[in-house]
């Protein structure tokens, strides 16, 4: 079983996110379960939601306590809210961010970890540039098939294309493509230097 | 036994008409559809008699009216809901019901949903024939029934709720209600005190509110006039969508009143404006009944012990006085007095 | 056809299925999502022969289906925890009147204090109003029981409420196989009323009932939940007949075969429990579960013989009797009435704190070791009480009791665990 584990905050769309990567599982004949986490309802407060994929049938039903993968929309619960509990040291992180791990006070963090699992994308940028909106999920959840490989690029697209009507599944198709793209290149070359 | 008995069997006898000059139940010099149902042979009687309402119960004589009218209406395609209350307490004394025509009693608080249900699942079956009508009193709809009216009213759904106004929780005990009129004794407002009976300045008038609404149709009723009430019902039931009747009747034992005196009360109330009746569509009035003698609010309230109080060695003229002020309000608002 | 929908969503997808005639709703979550789903289906027209009907109040959401059921429509509504207590006066009403409405209810926990998240408290505070309570285990089995019910219902003329977690079910993903319309139509025949409001046939319905007889229609009431205790794995039994899978029913067993230990529980938690029994198993712990499906009929004769020939039982419940403990483990105690073994009640899950696998597993070692209380609350933070209790002890006034515990541990559901 992988267990992802996803951060944001309200109005990101951290909830649709861990929906589209149950349905992407779903699509390639896996079982998937993803729920969330809800605190108070409302627009910018921390949100989590979860994502489990198996072979098998999921029975489990508790919070992912310890997460195969780490998906944080949003740098500013960084230093606020306790992400990495429960997180082991051979997981997958992907963080939205503009700048590198080390500007944002996580070298040390990142030591323990396998640095060619673990990287940041501008998933924001990304979502600006093709679909006008500041809504992450969609590029951090193609950066996460990209570097964890769970997942087929083309499961993202067909459960993006699942969830928005034709004109935005498409845009949004653009934006998990060049996300898909970048963080490919990103582990590749990582993959390239662990060697 | 006469001495022409073979007469009798092969000749009918002429029946001599008189002209009364109203709209006397049985007057045959009417036209058939202006007759009142209750002179038909043929009406549904549905609400039959052997009920256990007291002597004299304003309610009971509303109700077979009303339901009578709107059987005769809907050609005998009427379902009807029942609140909690006298109405439902005494037609099924258990284990008989007087009723002839289907219904359910289902909450106090409900009927007016319950009757949304009802037309609801009419519509789904495809039945466009049958019609719903939904009762209550008065404390089964201002107070707990409020909001199911308020949400039936809304909808604008095909019901046509009938309010039996005796201005108090009758059958629990004469308990006030938000349609107990000022300075009635009750036994939640004691005629004891700085302010005996009811206090001024509270209740709601349910027929305005239904008319905030918007519905396509409100009236006021009263015992006092059944063929207006026999006319506003069929009226109502020839309407689709939500429809309000609010139909004063007098309650004998909660009024300390003569059981003989009920329908004489229920016109002293018209006559004095203290009970306009009137109807509204779509939130706008549309036509009132005029006062044909006016009598001052005095003559109303003092054969009703529950307004004892007011009168005596030394009357309460202050109260009196604010009791015709609001008669006369109601006279102005609603064009009471030919001009 | 499977589907990866949320739990909501195929509830919605299997009620349609049903050809419902009348459904009326108000909204709170967690249920809002279902009879969105179904609003939506009866707007755009993939639901025909529906009406929907938008009420100011939950209580007048079960009257409008009390009037629409008497007047023989198929009638659906659905709500939660204070929701169903708005309406409880409908509730004893409906089930009191034999009509067979069907009603969703997401799970949660009823204040004070308001809170939003999932324990069985709204479902047990109705537990003896006459209705049928079945409890899902899965959203499949939500969806499944949903079927089940309608039949059920009008079968016995008995209103069914079926029951699944909020959120946890109702809010979450999972892969379901939604049934053709043709299998459902197979399973569940057009609606036909013991009674109904009809001017060919005039009935009055709800009639006041005297001492003389009102001893004799309770009796029939409880005649009919012992008759369900028949019917409910029979149409448990035609389901997987229909439709493939095994679903619904009084309880289900899970490695139960030799167990010294059994856990008895409802709802989605099941699953968890299942994983930890693995796991405990493997190590050679003779550990089982059981979870009861049909909470009411309660199945005393079935979970008699399914717990017997434990040596203890360990019943895992989402909801309390205050100042008494188990809710759950009365009715598992009254099964194993003059059997000797050990029971053991343990409140979880209340207002939604997370059941953890690792929780459990010491829990139920623990049992298996003897080395639990008769009543636990799981993960209680004893500090927390204990420092609450002295503040209230010190000072009359002590302000609000939930405040001020919130006020130690931070915001609102913003822990993980």
């Amino acid at each position: 079983m992988f267990q992802v584990r996803i951060h944001g905050r309200g109005g990101q769309g951290v909830v649709s996110g861990a929906e589209m990567l149950s349905v992407a599982a779903f699509l390639e004949g896996r079982y998937a379960q993803a729920f969330p986490s809800f605190g108070s309802e409302r627009m910018g407060a921390p949100v989590m939601a979860f994502c489990r994929i198996d072979d098998r049938e999921i029975r489990l039903r508790e919070p992912v306590m310890e997460p195969d993968a780490l998906i944080i929309q949003d740098p500013t619960l960084l230093h606020q809210v306790d992400l990495f509990n429960g997180f082991g040291p051979r997981g997958y992180i992907l963080l939205n961010s503009t700048r590198a791990f080390e500007a944002l006070g996580l070298t040390e963090f990142l030591r323990k970890l396998r640095f060619e699992r673990v990287c940041t994308l501008p998933a924001t940028e990304i979502a600006l540039k093709h679909v006008g909106r500041a809504v992450p999920n969609v590029p951090l959840l193609a950066g996460f098939a990209a570097i964890s490989g769970q997942l087929r690029l083309a499961s993202v697209v067909a459960a993006i294309r699942d969830k928005f009507p034709a004109a935005l599944a498409e845009k949004n198709v653009a934006a998990a493509e060049e996300a898909y793209a970048m963080v490919k290149k990103i582990r590749e070359t990582a993959d390239a230097q662990a060697n | 036994m006469t001495e022409t008995g073979n007469h009798m069997a092969t000749e009918m006898q002429e029946v001599k008409f008189y002209q009364t000059g109203t709209f006397t139940v049985g007057n045959r010099l009417l036209a058939e559809d202006e007759r009142s149902v209750q002179a038909n042979m043929q009406r549904t009687n549905s609400l039959n008699s052997g009920h256990r309402a007291c002597q004299g119960c304003g309610e009971a004589l509303g109700a077979r009216y009303a339901i009578d009218a709107a059987m005769r209406a809907t050609g005998n395609q009427l379902i009807a809901v029942i609140a909690t209350g006298c109405l439902e307490v005494f037609t099924t004394p258990y284990p008989e019901s007087s009723w002839q025509i289907p219904s359910i009693h289902s909450l106090f608080g409900n009927a007016a949903a319950v009757a949304s249900g009802v037309a609801a699942a009419l519509r789904v079956t495809g039945n466009s024939a049958t019609r719903v009508v939904a009762q209550g009193g008065d404390g089964g709809t201002t107070d707990i029934g409020f909001g199911c009216l308020s949400g039936m009213f809304e909808r604008n759904d095909d019901v046509l709720y009938i309010c039996y106004d005796n201005e108090a929780y009758m059958n629990t005990g004469v308990q006030r209600s938000s349609a107990t009129p000022p300075a009635a004794r009750t036994a939640t407002t004691m005629a004891v005190g700085k302010e005996p009976g009811n206090v001024f300045g509270t209740g709601k008038n349910m027929p305005l509110i239904a008319m905030a609404h918007n519905i396509p149709y409100v009236a006021t009723a009263s015992v006092a006039n059944l063929r207006d009430l026999e006319f506003k019902v069929t009226k109502a039931m020839g309407i689709h969508g939500a429809r309000y009747i609010q139909i004063h009747v007098p309650c004998p034992l909660g009024w300390g009143s003569l059981p003989a005196d009920t329908i004489k009360l229920a016109r002293l109330a018209v006559e004095s404006g203290l009970f306009p009746l009137f109807e509204a569509e779509h939130g706008e009035l549309s036509g009132s009944t005029k006062i044909r003698s006016k009598v001052p609010v005095e003559d109303y309230l003092r054969p009703q012990k529950r307004f004892a109080h007011l009168f005596g060695k030394e009357p309460d003229t202050a109260r009196l006085a604010r009791i015709q002020a609001a008669a006369d309000r109601n006279i102005a608002r609603f064009n009471l007095l030919p001009q | 056809m499977l589907k990866q929908i949320e739990g909501s969503r195929a509830v919605a997808e299997a009620v349609a299925l049903c050809r419902p005639q009348v459904i009326c709703a108000y909204p709170i979550t967690p249920q809002t999502h279902i009879v969105e789903g179904v609003g939506e289906m009866v707007k755009d027209g993939t639901l025909t022969n529906c009406e929907f009907i938008n009420v100011e109040s939950e209580f007048a959401a079960l009257s409008v289906a009390i009037g629409a059921s008497a007047a023989g429509a198929r009638t659906y509504t659905a709500t939660s925890s204070q929701g169903l207590l708005f309406m409880a006066e409908a509730v004893y009403n409906a089930a009191g009147l034999g009509l067979p409405i069907v009603m969703t209810i997401g799970n949660r926990a009823i204040g004070a204090p308001i809170n939003i998240w999932n324990d069985h408290s709204d479902s047990m505070s109705m537990r003896d109003a006459g209705w049928i309570q079945l409890f899902a285990e899965t959203n499949q089995e939500a969806l499944d029981l949903h079927i089940q019910a309608f039949r059920l219902a009008e079968a016995l003329s008995c209103p069914v409420m079926v029951c699944m977690d909020g959120f946890i079910l109702t809010h979450a993903y999972d892969r379901v196989d939604i049934p053709m319309q043709a299998q459902v139509d197979g399973y569940l025949p057009p609606y036909e009323p013991r009674q109904i409001l009809d001017p060919a046939d005039p009935v009055s319905i709800g009639a006041m009932v005297g001492p003389e007889a009102f001893t004799e229609v309770r009796y029939m009431a409880h005649h009919k939940q012992l008759r369900a205790l028949t019917l409910i794995p029979q149409l448990s039994a035609a389901f997987e007949r229909q439709f493939g899978r095994a679903s619904g029913g009084l309880l289900r067993s899970y490695r139960t075969e030799g167990a010294e230990t059994i856990v008895v529980a409802l709802g989605s938690v099941i699953g968890t429990v299942q994983e930890v029994i693995d796991e405990m198993r493997e190590a050679g712990t003779r550990i089982g579960a059981v979870s009861i499906c049909s909470f009411r009929p309660f199945p005393l004769a079935a979970l008699r013989d399914a717990l017997q020939n434990a040596a203890r039982v360990v019943v895992l419940e989402k909801c309390l009797a205050v100042g008494l403990g188990g809710i759950v483990s009365d009715g598992v105690r009254k099964a194993l009435s003059g059997i000797q073994l050990k029971g053991y009640t343990v409140i979880a899950g209340l207002g939604g704190r997370a059941i953890t696998r690792a929780s459990l597993l010491q829990l139920f070692t623990d049992a298996t070791e003897d080395e639990l209380e008769q009543v636990t609350f799981l993960d209680l933070n004893a500090e927390v009480v204990n420092h609450e209790l002295e503040r209230e002890s010190a000072a009359r006034r002590s302000g609000p009791t939930a405040e001020a515990i919130l006020r130690r541990l931070g915001t609102v559901a913003s822990n993980i665990g």
